[in-house]
């Protein structure tokens, strides 16, 4: 399957991704290469397989309902680029 | 203009009462100082790895037990893709192919005071994002992602409703469930308990649907109804002017009474679900089921059934008693303490004291005059200690904290007077007081008897017995 230029542009807007017009012909053809890799696996009988939620044969362990983690506000928002008063800031974002 | 029929789903977004956050050890608690409860987890720094919270496990079964759904063996965790600066991580985690509830239902009554089956499709745990603020910060918004990570229950409807007040008592019946259940505070203020409406229109008797909206911002009952009422008119406005309604997600402003289009939402509905391989599969079995399923407590409709059939209370009235434990459980301790009648309590308790703790803005649970109390005025009434009137007057004295209905009657000197001679004593006095009205009413104007009976009342300060005196204004005037 090879995808439309419509698909790669609207998987770059989801991804927050801005793309040149000029590169877009590349990153179709490359997306499109990966895509039709992956379409080997179509080929292969799964009728009688139930889907697989996950790789592991294994089970979710849980941990009690118990507050462990302390306040560390201070240390990690000196990775932020920007804050005030506590909280992150970032461009404006409003509906 | 043709008939419509209203069809709406409902996806309730409940916060799990739990100290911790769904995948972190950091705290819930609300309002605490912005993002002083987030830890690296919640905050998505690389190299962290999400661990279940065992109580959001058992929070979800109860409430798929009590609502009669499939409790599922197996459930699985997936990503929900989607950029926004308060969801750090770049997606939520979710549930989507294999919700841990499945089915269930839950009764409402309709306009016409039937029952009405509403079916539940699925309730799905999954992680709360943060909070954006965009006042204050100039050219910015803030954000604090000490919510980011509290657990929430997702329950979602059949498009069963067919009211914007059909959809308001399906929000209630579970909103009462999950707090008996005591797994959600259920604070809508505080966005513990949220609603989104997926409201279309359709001609009456076209099986297939319209296309509908989905209304977001809806945080309170009142305006739950508002914005669907608004949108229903809306959409058929809309429809009979010759246009179509799309698809798209409105946001309901309280303020101006409207739904508006939230454009950016449109396109983003793309979310591209697939299994967190971060969290494996979550096992349930029977015997885990069975020890939560024994841990239930009575639910409303079967402590409604129950008020009606052991108390012998209105149905209706027996409802508003057991919408809260706290309420239901005031109504029995009072009951317990008092042989005024299960009526009686429940109309004090509908009345006065609801009336009271609106007023005050208190819950039940904290009301000023604790159950036993209310039983030691109303046994007060009961035994003709005092009338209905002066016990409204008691009541006051009690909110006010003067002290138990005995102390107060002793105190103010409130003691009914029962004593028959005293009563006619002063039905002598009225009377001689009042020569000309005693002569048209025994000339036959009836109507006389009240204007008696209030003189008396009056003159005794509210305190003779109301049927005593009535006698002996009738025997007197005989």
């Amino acid at each position: 399957m090879s995808l439309s230029k419509q698909q790669v542009q609207h998987i770059a807007m989801l991804a927050r991704l801005s793309l040149d017009d000029r590169d877009i012909d590349e990153v179709v053809e490359k997306l499109s290469s990966i895509v039709e890799f992956v379409d080997q696996l179509q080929a292969a009988p799964t009728d009688d397989v139930s889907p697989m939620a996950h790789p592991m044969n294994q089970v979710q362990r849980l941990r009690a309902d118990a507050v462990t983690e302390p306040n560390e506000r201070d240390r990690v928002q000196q990775n932020a680029p920007s804050v005030s008063d506590g909280v992150y800031l970032v461009p404006k974002v409003i509906e | 203009m043709s008939a419509w029929e209203v069809v709406i789903g409902l996806e309730i977004h409940t916060q799990l009462a739990t100290r911790s956050k769904i995948f972190s050890g950091a705290a819930t608690a609300y309002g605490a100082t912005p993002n002083t409860q987030a830890c690296l987890v919640d905050l998505g720094y690389p190299g962290v790895l999400p661990v279940l919270n065992e109580e959001v496990v058992r929070m979800a079964c109860k409430f798929g037990l009590a609502v009669g759904a499939n409790i599922s063996r197996r459930s699985v965790f997936a990503r929900k893709n989607y950029f926004y600066p308060d969801l750090p991580k770049g997606y939520q985690i979710s549930q989507y192919e294999l919700p841990i509830v499945e089915g269930g239902e839950m009764v409402i009554t309709d306009a016409t005071g039937k029952a009405k089956r509403i079916a539940i499709t699925r309730a799905h745990l999954e992680e709360d994002a943060g909070k954006s603020v965009h006042e204050g910060f100039a050219e910015n918004s803030g954000i604090d992602l000490n919510r980011a990570g509290t657990p929430l229950l997702e329950i979602v409807s059949e498009p069963d409703l067919r009211s914007a007040k059909e959809a308001v008592a399906y929000l209630r019946k579970i909103h009462a469930i999950v707090r008996y259940l005591e797994i959600s505070d259920g604070n809508m203020q505080e966005g513990s308990f949220r609603c989104d409406a997926n409201v279309s229109v359709r001609p009456v008797g076209q099986s297939e649907l319209g296309t509908r909206a989905e209304l977001k911002n809806l945080n309170s009952f009142r305006f739950v109804e508002k914005a669907i009422n608004f949108e229903i008119e809306r959409q058929v406005n809309l429809i009979e002017d010759g246009g179509e309604v799309v698809q798209e997600t409105r946001l309901y402003d309280s303020d101006k009474d409207e739904t508006r289009s939230m454009r950016s939402k449109e396109e983003a509905n793309d979310y591209r679900y697939f299994p967190d391989p971060d969290l494996l599969p979550v096992v349930i079995d029977d015997a885990y089921i069975n020890a939560v399923r024994a841990s239930l407590p009575e639910l409303p409709a079967a402590k409604q059934a129950r008020f009606v059939q052991q108390y012998d209370l209105k149905s209706e009235d027996a409802e508003i008693l057991t919408v809260s434990r706290a309420m239901a459980d005031y109504f029995e301790a009072c009951s317990e303490s008092t042989n005024a009648g299960a009526q009686v309590i429940a109309n004090w308790m509908l009345g006065e004291l609801s009336a009271a703790l609106n007023r005050d803005s208190i819950d039940i649970s904290a009301s000023q005059i604790a159950p036993a109390a209310l039983a030691g005025l109303l046994t007060r009434i009961a035994d003709a200690t005092i009338s209905g009137k002066i016990a409204k007057d008691v009541f006051e004295a009690m909110w006010a904290g003067q002290g138990t209905a005995d102390e107060i009657i002793e105190s103010k000197g409130l003691r009914q007077i029962t004593d028959s001679s005293a009563i006619d004593a002063i039905v002598d006095e009225v009377i001689a007081n009042n020569p000309s009205q005693a002569s048209e009413y025994r000339a036959g104007k009836d109507k006389l008897l009240g204007f008696f009976v209030g003189q008396v009342m009056k003159a005794s300060k509210g305190q003779a017995n109301p049927a005593q005196v009535n006698d002996a204004v009738r025997r007197k005037l005989r």
